[in-house]
């Protein structure tokens, strides 16, 4: 049951965004392309955050599951970029799901905590070998390894279309699952989990489908940063990374499809302007973050579907 | 070095970094216990705390131990009122719901973080130790005042046990804790007590730092270790629970202060791929496992 | 007499020293209303609690279509087919009337969804409510909803905790008329304080006292019962 007005919408936001493609500035295709590939791991955060209500502090841990397997898959046994692609999202989801199996037997608090301490774990392990993964400096993948046939994915275009490419599958089958049966179930787990329990649905394993789910973009999402931005680097599975998503959702709207994408847009280029103003865009993280909770808890998006637009998936 | 004196350095080393890291997590732990709070921010009022204790000392004229004193007393104060203040402004508005609050504490992170890098740049930042004498053991010789901060955490630890249980703040706090509702109908002034147990949870994690930047220079990102140590103490100790709290600071500080000191003795690999980063992955496996399995901590006993 | 649908022997919770529900022996028979009644406190809620899986039993042992289910989890339960609704309204606020039960029907697998859904709001006289937002409604009409909920799990077993508590004598009556709907298919477990209604329905009464049963029969049996009358009926 998809609704019309909202399959226009977001057909129109990524005709807006494949159309914008030739009047952008180097500069600003760069930036639209990794917020494009950041939305796909804020996109994932929020099906388990914003649609099913788990708020975790580890997602770093499945992000970097699918950078390093992509970054190692390429530099360390000659996988292909698109073998890489494939494998970070299997990753992901892999590293999602081991974590889910502990980290969903506590609720609240304690799964935000479990779920960091995980993540520690994960990023002190990427440092821990640091012979494969080069640790802190990371693994500059070789430009004559990201190609897809013999399409050179670190060229401007290239690697626009391909970050698009992976948003747009990212963004249709979001709203496909937040409107299929299964998404009206994460739904109600997030607002009622003891009446979901005696409609018959177990919590356990809806929860540890979703997250799963989550997992796999998150490891998708850093597929594509691997393939597309070269870089994989241990910094990039540090709690900041954790928190990043969670900020993009709270900004574009918590348990909206569109809202990661508009968050992550937003904020990127809050911080890329005040960090050419001032160093200190941690300031902005961090007062992004508490007049958030304050005053707009519900995001943007979330605002506006409240007020104006009860359609707004 | 005998063996022996081998093990009584990494004693001593471990009961200095126990008792710094008891009085950081009583600070965490007091203030999860009473105002059911997961204080993210808890690793930056101890970086505050110590760097403010650098530029105390090095503003303040008089010998160090005059202006570390000063520092002792002026830091978790300085500190407190930001705390109480975050408390206020914040906390308070979103009704201590417990996950805004954290992603709130995450912002209060990021800014106290960011506000020390810009007031006090990125060096790492020294004070000097206010006294300066060292105790001869068998086999070595050591820090004089690393004996007084072991000796002054035990004062101070003995200081909260008592207000927490003799005074008439720590009754109208375990009043609070209990049940707010009824606090506040016997004229407790339930803001008020949260924004002081919420300062003087900062407060102590301040004095801790104080205590430390004589022997571990203050650095704007100081914060990570004593958060990430904290928790895993409060939550191998039990959720709320001070005395399981110290207990925890003891073993973990120990386990944390021993295993580089004494490993490499017994355990010739230690080094080889047994290092320091091992360890701490095992150890945050094993705080993240705790949880999972006995959320009432290793100590506390498990509720109906 | 039908046969015994569900039966519970020694089923034991308590509170610490609090004995909730005390060694309770219980029979259910197939396509019957039995409500269950008895003071505040008596225990009424946990016992039905413990029968829909949402409190494990201490001990004791309860059977559901000869089957022994005292180790299922509550999901597992409802998926066999007993449907609780909760004596505090426990309904989805922020999603619709129709979300809610849809959700419902859903789990029960029911196709087409979206008329399984409106046929169970319109047995409650909801479906003209089916857009709104569920937290908005009346009090009423969330007891009414939380019901609709219930019908839409199409249960064998329909456990119903104080359904009419708040509602009018007109909702009351509509209360009446579905839960007479709904046998002899299924089975009802009723608690209620509403004399009227458990003398409209009931065909047999279960009275507990204190965690324990202090008398079982039919409605005129129980009235007669001087041990009731002293503990309850007579107050
Ligand atoms: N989760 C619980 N923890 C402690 N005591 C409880 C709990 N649930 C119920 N009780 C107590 O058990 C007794 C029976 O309660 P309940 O089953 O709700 O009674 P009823 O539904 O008959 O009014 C009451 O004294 C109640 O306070
Ligand atoms: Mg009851």
């Amino acid at each position: 049951m998809i609704d019309r007005r909202a399959l226009f919408l977001h057909l129109a936001v990524l005709a807006a965004l494949l159309a914008a493609l030739p009047m952008l500035a180097a500069y600003h295709v760069t930036n639209i392309a990794k917020i494009m590939v950041l939305a796909v791991y804020a996109m994932g955060y929020n099906i388990a955050f914003g649609y099913t209500g788990l708020l975790s502090l580890g997602h770093a841990m499945f992000f970097a599951a699918g950078l390093y397997a992509a970054g190692m898959g390429i530099s360390l046994f000659g996988l292909s970029a698109a073998g890489a692609l494939v494998l970070g999202p299997v990753a992901g989801g892999l590293a999602a799901t081991l974590v889910g199996l502990l980290a969903l037997r506590t609720a609240g608090v304690a799964f935000m905590i479990v779920t960091l301490m995980f993540a520690q774990a994960g990023y002190l392990t990427i440092l821990y070998f640091v012979k494969y993964t080069r640790g802190d400096e990371g693994i500059v993948i070789a430009r004559a390894a990201r190609a897809i046939g013999s399409v050179d994915l670190s060229a401007d275009t290239p690697r626009y279309l391909l970050a698009f490419g992976i948003f747009a599958l990212a963004l249709l089958l979001n709203l496909a699952l937040v409107r299929s049966p299964f998404g009206r179930i994460m739904v109600a787990m997030r607002e009622n989990e003891a009446r979901s329990r005696m409609l018959g649905y177990n919590p356990y394993t809806v929860k540890l489908t979703a997250l799963a789910v989550s997992g796999v973009y998150a490891g998708a999402a850093g597929a594509a940063y691997a393939v597309v931005f070269g870089y994989v680097g241990a910094s990039l599975a540090s709690v900041q990374y954790s928190i990043l998503p969670l900020l993009y959702v709270l900004l574009g709207g918590a348990g909206t499809v569109l809202g990661p994408f508009l968050g992550a847009l937003l904020m990127f280029y809050l911080i890329d302007y005040a960090s050419s103003a001032t160093s200190a865009y941690l300031f902005i993280v961090g007062a992004a973050l508490i007049l958030l909770v304050l005053f707009a808890p519900k995001g943007i998006l979330g605002t506006l579907r409240e007020r104006h637009a009860r359609w707004l998936p | 070095m005998q063996l022996g004196s081998i093990f009584l350095l990494a004693l001593l080393e471990g009961l200095v970094s126990a008792s710094v890291l008891a009085l950081t997590a009583c600070g965490l732990s007091l203030v999860f216990g009473i105002m059911r709070v997961v204080n993210v921010a808890h690793g930056e009022f101890f970086m505050l705390g110590a760097v403010l204790a650098w530029f105390t000392a090095s503003l303040m004229p008089g010998p160090p131990a005059l202006t570390f004193v000063a520092a002792l007393v002026i830091c978790p104060l300085i500190v407190g009122a930001v705390a109480a203040l975050a408390d206020m402004l914040v906390l308070k508005r979103l009704n201590y719901e417990p996950e805004a609050t954290i992603v709130a504490t995450i912002g209060l992170l990021y800014i106290l973080q960011q506000g020390a890098l810009t007031v006090f740049g990125p060096n790492a930042l020294p004070v000097p130790a206010p006294l300066d004498f060292r105790l001869q053991f068998p086999g070595f010789g050591y820090s004089g005042y690393k004996i007084a901060v072991i000796l002054a955490a035990v004062l101070l630890l003995l200081g909260l046990w008592l207000i927490l249980t003799r005074t008439r703040i720590g009754l109208v706090m375990r009043a609070t804790q209990i049940d707010r509702a009824t606090a506040r109908a016997f004229g407790i002034n339930v803001d008020r007590v949260y924004a002081g147990v919420f300062a003087m949870g900062a407060g102590l994690a301040a004095i801790a730092a104080v205590l430390i930047v004589p022997i571990q220079q203050a650095h704007y990102l100081m914060g990570a270790d004593p958060l990430l140590l904290s928790f895993s103490v409060v939550i191998i100790g039990g959720l709320g629970s001070l005395r399981g709290t110290v207990v925890a600071a003891l073993l973990i500080g120990m386990v944390d202060q021993m295993i580089p000191i004494f490993m490499p003795v017994v355990f010739p690999a230690y080094g080889a791929w047994f290092t320091p980063t091992l360890a701490k992955i095992i150890a945050t496996l094993v705080v993240a496992l705790v949880l999972v399995f006995r959320p009432q901590g290793l100590f506390g006993k498990r509720m109906a | 007499m039908a046969a015994v649908i569900l039966e519970a022997r020694g089923l034991t919770r308590h509170f610490g020293g609090l004995k909730a529900v005390d060694g309770v022996d219980f029979d259910l028979r197939q396509g019957e209303i039995h409500a269950l009644i008895g003071p505040n406190g008596a225990g009424k809620t946990t016992f039905v609690s413990l029968l829909s899986g949402r409190i494990e039993a201490q001990s004791g042992r309860i059977s559901f279509d000869g089957r022994d289910i005292t180790r299922l989890p509550a999901h597992a339960r409802v998926r066999l087919g007993i449907a609780y609704t909760f004596q505090i309204t426990q309904i989805y606020a922020a999603l619709s009337v129709f979300d809610n039960v849809a959700l419902a029907a859903q789990s029960r697998g029911s196709h087409p969804l979206g008329a399984a859904a409106m046929e169970a709001l319109s047995r409650v006289g909801l479906e003209a409510r089916k857009d709104q937002i569920a937290g908005t409604l009346s009090y009423g009409h969330q007891r009414l909803l939380e019901v609709a909920m219930g019908l839409a799990l199409k249960p064998r077993l329909l456990i119903l905790d104080e359904p009419t508590q708040g509602l009018s004598q007109g909702e009351i009556e509509t209360f009446n008329g579905i839960v007479k709907s709904v046998v002899p298919e299924a089975t009802v477990l009723l608690i209620e304080h509403n004399m009227d209604v458990v003398m409209e329905l009931a065909e047999w009464i279960t009275v507990l006292n204190f965690g324990q049963v202090l008398a079982t029969g039919t409605p005129p049996a129980i009235r007669a019962n001087p041990a009731v009358q002293s503990a309850y009926l007579g107050a």
